[in-house]
């Protein structure tokens, strides 16, 4: 497939929002996947085009990022996470039953090209776990039962929404909104689920409130020097690194 | 004496449409910013200084410290860089924040751009959360729109463009410098330091890196002065923060309070870990500050109080984990992130993760021997502190956490001929036999 003198255009647009375009890369490539339904040989060259470097550099950002594939992805990527928490509330089990249910191993996609099936790491929905996502819109709060549902909707063609977000939408559209050409579904879905509240419930609850803006309890300057603010930083290597600058400016 | 919660940042996430520029503006959203613009940048960086805000995305290093390093001498362009890739596991409190109140954000990138005069910032979210990089890109829109982004801010003489990036997928773009990388369309992996980047970073430019809270924290103390902000917390761990918890505890979710509460208290809040069980181990700020115990719930969560128990405050990222849980396994998936994660770049990371992997799956399957336990701490002792970045620190501390306090627990697998926990029973669905 050759790429449009269209999405050319679109690739040096993205370019054209940095101060030097190649800052652009990821979001080209996102680009390159929502047109191509994944990296090709020919996005790869046309990103290479657009900013003046060679496809083998290229080639090793687009291999470096686990978002970016190289095997054609189905309408619906669907993610399970599996680090440590979710995977103990339950998400290895929703793995396994999607993976049996769907007949597909992980990171593959189901005959009919619907559903790609991947485990991924921790998403920043934890108190929601398990968690799994489909085109990185999150399903909260998921057993095998409804992820067995799940994807039986996406395959049938059901109106699927995110239960944090608007009605799902393909996994080549989910690409371009992350490249920079934004859909029209942000005012779609809740601003925050129950989770994300519940700590603001108590406090309205209790009446517990944060002090009142006239409240002062002067200075809480917490170091003076660069030096005091490295060793009360939460890390060691902040402090060897200071020590290291220090002796180069000797 | 100060509330036990104190929703600042979380305050306006119940409200009818709280991600818009009108709800936002409703409550005093942009006000910060005319407040900013009547003070000098310097002045402004003061305040922040003032205040005590130490940085919200797991170092805890002095914000408005940071902000001074940037040698305004340099005639290069300053950038204003946030940190929106949050991917620390157990790590959950940017995205709600950007989900609810995108325009929070935005109004600190403002004020902190104004700080260290930049003129160009950057948003750099995860990839993998579609409709938080859309309620961004569109506070962002509304915002120009509305004319508090663009030429001559408020009449201010101050021009700000902001641009919203989305990442690929790559824990280790969470390091600020593999971050940079990733900004300048390259493999992410982390840089040398020295040069830090407030003297050499994007571009080779001045440029600050922040946390999406700290920097959301920023428009709450100017409106309110530094003497307000450090009314809360601890001596050292100034202010409020967003604690996440999740896991086994009865209401997992987002509890905005002071540096130094304890967990007792914000498990007491949650409804008590789940009913017949009993906490068994914990992380104080995501999987790469080292497992706490029961032992340690009355400990006050700031950086100190952390710190002396061996631990890291980190990003107040708390999972909770009770009795059902066999913690060898659990290390074990941790370890299985680090190695997938790592990016190659250093040799002890790169080849460590993986021997470690290989050595903890065998002693959770119950294959090896005591001696392997030693093997263990032998690598953790040669990854630890011998690479680039902090990944590497990350992927030893829940390896040698866990076996200091659960030594038992790794020879029990070796007794039992295999892990004598069944999975089953940690699920959320554990006990109510509906989709088990």
């Amino acid at each position: 497939m050759t790429l449009t003198t269209e999405t050319y255009d679109e690739l040096r647009a993205i370019g054209a929002r940095y101060p030097e375009a190649r800052s652009g890369l990821l979001p080209m490539l996102h680009l390159v996947q929502s047109v191509e339904g994944r990296i090709t040989p020919e996005g790869i060259e046309a990103c290479a085009e657009v900013l003046g470097i060679t496809a083998a550099d290229v080639s090793g950002v687009a291999t470096f990022y686990t978002m970016y594939k190289r095997r054609p992805v189905g309408d619906y990527h669907v993610g399970v996470c599996t680090n440590t928490l979710c995977a103990v509330m339950g998400g290895d089990q929703i793995f396994s039953r999607l993976k049996e249910h769907l007949d597909v191993g992980n990171d593959e996609t189901t005959e009919d090209g619907k559903v790609t099936l991947e485990h991924i790491e921790c998403n920043a929905a934890c108190d929601y776990a398990p968690v799994m996502t489909v085109n990185w819109e999150f399903m909260d709060n998921m057993t095998p039962d409804a992820a067995v549902g799940l994807v039986d909707a996406l395959r049938d063609g059901a109106e699927v929404h995110s239960t944090r977000g608007p009605r799902i939408v393909t996994w080549r559209e989910a690409e371009r909104v992350l490249a920079g050409f934004p859909d029209d579904l942000a005012d779609e879905g809740p601003a925050a689920g129950p989770a994300s509240l519940v700590g603001l419930g108590i406090a309205r609850d209790r009446g517990w409130t944060a002090p009142h803006p006239d409240t002062d309890a002067g200075s809480g300057r917490t170091a003076d020097s660069k030096q005091e603010a490295v060793a009360q930083a939460d890390t060691g290597r902040a402090e060897t690194e200071t020590k290291q600058e220090e002796g180069s400016d000797d | 004496m100060t509330d036990v919660l104190t929703p600042v940042l979380t305050d306006n996430w119940g409200d009818d449409r709280s991600w818009t520029l009108d709800s936002y503006a409703a409550r005093g959203g942009y006000e910060a910013l005319d407040k900013a613009f009547a003070m000098a940048p310097d002045d402004v960086i003061n305040e922040v200084k003032e205040s005590g805000l130490r940085g919200r995305g797991g170092a805890g290093f002095p914000t408005g410290m940071k902000w001074g390093f940037i040698p305004q001498d340099n005639p290069k362009p300053k950038y204003l860089v946030v940190n929106a890739d949050e991917s620390e596991p157990g790590t959950c409190k940017d995205i709600p924040l950007m989900m609810a109140s995108p325009h929070t954000l935005v109004e600190g990138v403002i004020i902190s751009s104004y700080a260290i005069r930049a003129n160009k910032a950057f948003i750099y979210i995860r990839g993998e959360v579609l409709h938080v990089v859309r309620r961004v890109q569109r506070a962002v829109q509304e915002a120009y729109l509305a004319g508090h982004l663009g030429k001559n801010i408020h009449g201010s003489g101050f021009d700000l463009d902001v641009v919203v990036h989305a990442g690929a997928g790559a824990y280790i773009c969470g390091e600020e410098t593999a971050l940079l990388e990733g900004l300048e369309g390259r493999r992410g992996q982390p840089r040398l330091r020295p040069p830090f980047p407030a003297v050499a970073g994007l571009y080779a430019s001045p440029t600050v890196i922040n946390n999406v809270e700290s920097i959301a924290s920023v428009p709450s103390i100017i409106a309110h002065g530094h003497g307000w902000f450090s009314s809360m917390g601890t001596e050292k761990s100034k202010g409020f923060g967003i604690f996440s918890l999740s896991g086994h505890v009865q209401r997992p979710g987002q509890y905005e309070a002071p540096l130094g509460i304890t967990l007792r208290t914000l498990i007491e809040l949650a409804g008590g870990v789940r009913d017949g069980h009993e906490l068994k181990f914990w992380t104080p700020g995501g999987s790469s500050t080292p497992l706490l115990t029961a032992e340690h719930l009355d400990m006050p969560l700031d950086f100190e109080g952390v710190g002396a128990a061996g631990s890291m405050l980190g990003t107040r990222a708390l999972q909770i984990f009770d009795d059902s849980t066999c913690v060898v396994r659990a290390t074990l998936r941790w370890t299985e992130f680090y190695k997938h994660e790592s990016c190659g770049k250093c040799t002890p990371c790169r080849e460590g993760t993986w021997w470690l992997v290989q050595t903890l799956s065998a002693l959770e399957n119950g294959q090896g021997s005591e001696a392997d336990l030693d093997l263990l701490l032998d690598q953790c002792d040669n990854i630890l502190g011998r690479s680039f970045c902090a990944l590497a620190d990350g992927a030893v501390s829940p390896i040698t956490s866990s076996i200091k306090y659960f030594r038992d627990e790794y020879v029990a697998h070796l007794t039992e001929g295999g892990c004598p926990f069944d999975p089953a029973r940690s699920t959320a669905w554990a006990g109510q036999e509906v989709n088990a």
